[in-house]
């Protein structure tokens, strides 16, 4: 059974998932796909500003060719596109102008091209209205269907936040004409909660925790919404006691002195002086992570939804699988 | 060959990657080092969250560069034979400071500064920032004051957006098909051709007359700014180019930072800048993986007992783990970088944010190098 705090994140139409730089906001972005996915849902994860991240994720090799479709099934009801804007322009071009010659003239036009250049926020803007188009239950685009959700894999913190706040920006330099109206439609999509969610994911590391809180507090002054959830990745384990590492520590000073160089300039390691380093190196992490973990729990007024650090080589299926068995117990 | 090796005779080093891998850190770390040994350096950062700030003890930076105090740096053991200058690059005071120094008169410069369209441009534009912090460079570069600058690229999911800003920015700026398309009378209807009349009056049926309208003002009043402007651009793309440049390309070793990495050594060659070193920050000890953790786990036992001996043998092979993907990372970064001794920084034991972290990172940096003299 799904706990309450699941229910309402996927009940949502849009989920925009952001984040310092490196935190792994499109594995998060998949595993909550993949959760929504496997539980029936027909789910589209997609990418924004040129990004590939999530196919490869979910196992797509890294020299392969991606998926021609624009929005190509990756699994059972999990499908994912990176959008273009400039393909979003055309798109939206036919839309608008229903005739199709029309929008090739205008889309083909060098003068237009410069105008679609010059417009600023033309290139968020479109973006967003594509994501908003893929979230729609009457789809736009001919022949599409209707997705129960929109994960969004969004650009690190300030450019996440300008995608959010496109739509307005464009409908404040418009003001009168379509564009106007319908960057108004898609702001007030973006504001509503009931629609739009934004998690915010970090990891326990300075950095990361102090950009999460200042999402927390931009995305309420600039968009009017609370964070639906804040996601602390890469974990690492309490494996260690401080009485342990002490322990360790002082056999790794008795092997220092007996033989009189220090470990760091041998030039192999015991295997037991290698151990007692990564155990000490683990625990030192353990203890500094856990400092963020309640410094983000502390300005934020509430416990982050905790992902566990994966010793793994790298991020692929089995691993977003896990990721998503977590989110699904711990929320 | 040694970092220090490696930016002899360079005199601007930019400093890009994904975001997450340490660039601002690095770039920190670099410039102090090189302070250290003697140059005079300033190091520029897009810094919302003041990281650079945080990291070299300071409450904040401002948009020009102010010393940091040799004290700092003293207290830790690191002699300043040269100087360490700092700056938090507000894009928006860049982009507003450069139109008012291109603009003709007073009247110009307030109009362009107050015209809704430009204010957008200059703060909400994708690219805006990134042609800031090398407009920020180049202003810097001119001056004359430094021997070397370090820039910390703004932080971005695709290094194209910061190599081809300057391009991106000028092609806009130039926009003489939208000036005539803007006039479509007189010399635009005869050069743009028939196309224009069509192409108008579909613009205008999806936008409104609005924003047709503020685009032709904004042209008009950014008119005795735009040559300056275009200017400035060739000239900030040109010192991307220059031999005296240096692009250090920082990754970490997981797999998307590793591909960034290689794409965007890649971009760099196709635009022909100068790409000078790789730093891989946060890489676990290869020599970890020369150990079996079942003999730790026995020769620990007699000392620590059983269960803890257990336990740190199974953190050593999670370990290993990460040692093996640093090293098979690393030695893809070196075959399709061609690039055969990157400098590589360990995985520390504590988060880098304060200056006590920039010292041991800088440690590392220069690890190979001679001391100072």
């Amino acid at each position: 059974m799904w706990g309450a705090c699941l229910v309402t994140l996927l009940s949502k139409r849009l989920l925009f998932v952001t984040g310092k730089g490196g935190v792994g906001k499109s594995t998060v972005a998949a595993a909550l796909g993949t959760l929504a996915a496997r539980s029936g849902m027909r789910t589209i994860v997609a990418e924004v500003a040129g990004r590939n991240d999530v196919p490869h994720a979910l196992g797509h090799p890294h020299d392969a060719a991606l998926p021609e479709e624009t929005e190509a099934e990756l699994g059972p009801g999990l499908f994912w596109m990176s959008i273009d804007p400039q393909h979003a322009l055309s798109e939206y071009l036919h839309d608008q102008l229903r005739v199709g010659a029309l929008a090739d003239v205008l889309g083909q036009s060098r003068a237009f091209g410069y105008l679609a250049a010059a417009a600023p926020g033309l290139q968020e803007l479109l973006t967003v209205g594509k994501l908003w188009e893929l979230a729609q239950v009457q789809r736009r685009t001919p022949g599409g269907r209707p997705y129960d959700l929109v994960v969004v894999d969004a650009p690190a913190t300030g450019h996440g936040l300008a995608y959010l706040t496109a739509p307005r920006t464009f409908a404040e330099i418009a003001r009168t004409g379509p564009i106007a109206r319908q960057a108004r439609t898609i702001h007030a999509t973006l504001t509503d909660a009931r629609q739009t969610g934004v998690v915010v994911v970090a990891t326990p590391h300075e950095l990361p925790v102090t950009e999460a809180l200042l999402l927390d507090r931009e995305v309420r002054r600039q968009m009017g919404l609370e964070l639906e959830r804040t996601v602390m990745n890469s974990l690492v384990p309490a494996r260690f006691s401080a009485r342990d590492a002490n322990r360790l520590r002082e056999v790794l000073a008795t092997a220092a002195t007996s033989d009189g160089a220090p470990p760091d300039l041998r030039h192999r390691l015991a295997p037991g002086q290698a151990a007692i380093r990564a155990a000490l190196s683990q625990a030192s992490q353990a203890r500094d992570q856990r400092r963020q973990v309640d410094r983000l729990r502390r300005g934020l007024g509430h416990a982050p939804t905790p992902l566990p650090f994966l010793y793994s080589a790298a991020v692929g299926p089995e691993e977003v699988g896990v990721l998503a068995d977590r989110l699904e117990r711990a929320l | 060959m040694s970092l220090g090796a490696r930016l002899e005779g360079k005199r601007v080093c930019i400093c890009a990657g994904s975001g997450g891998v340490g660039k601002t850190t690095t770039s920190a770390a670099l410039a102090m080092g090189l302070a250290a040994r003697g140059r005079k350096v300033a190091v520029v950062t897009i810094d919302p969250a003041r990281r650079l700030a945080n990291s070299l003890g300071l409450a904040e930076l401002g948009n020009e560069p102010r010393q940091i105090e040799p004290e700092r740096f003293e207290s830790l053991g690191v002699e300043m034979h040269g100087e360490l200058w700092a700056m938090m690059l507000d894009p928006k005071r860049t982009f507003d400071d450069l139109v008012a120094g291109l603009a003709p008169d007073e009247e110009s410069r307030r109009e362009v500064l107050a015209n809704r369209i430009y204010q957008q441009l200059s703060s909400a534009v994708a690219g805006s920032q990134e042609f800031s912090a090398v407009v920020k460079l180049y202003e810097l570069e001119r001056s004359g004051e430094f021997d070397m600058l370090v820039l910390d690229t703004p932080p971005s999911r695709n290094a194209l957006d910061f190599l081809e800003a300057p391009t991106r920015l000028t092609n806009f700026l130039e926009g003489r098909a939208l000036r005539m398309f803007l006039a479509p009378t007189g010399l635009a209807s005869r050069v743009v051709g028939r196309g224009t009349g069509v192409v108008f009056s579909l613009v205008r049926r999806l936008t409104g007359v609005d924003l047709l309208q503020d685009l032709s003002v904004f042209f008009r009043v950014l008119g005795g700014v735009l040559d300056g402007f275009r200017q400035r651009a060739v000239a900030v793309d040109a010192l991307l180019h220059e031999r005296s440049t240096a692009f250090l390309i920082v990754t970490s070793p997981e797999a998307e930072p590793v591909e960034e990495a290689i794409y965007f050594r890649s971009q760099l060659r196709r635009t022909r800048m100068p790409f000078a070193a790789l730093v891989v920050n946060r890489v676990h000890p290869a020599e970890l993986l020369e150990v079996d953790p079942e003999d730790a786990r026995r020769e620990l036992a007699s000392g620590v007992g059983d269960a803890l001996a257990r336990r740190a043998a199974a953190n050593l092979t999670d370990f290993q783990v990460l040692a093996e993907r640093d090293r098979e990372s690393v030695a893809r970064l070196v075959a399709e970088l061609d690039h055969p001794d990157p400098v590589l920084v360990p995985h520390l034991d504590v988060d880098v944010h304060d200056t006590y972290g920039l010292v041991q990172v800088a440690h590392h940096l220069f690890a190979a190098s001679a001391p100072a003299a």
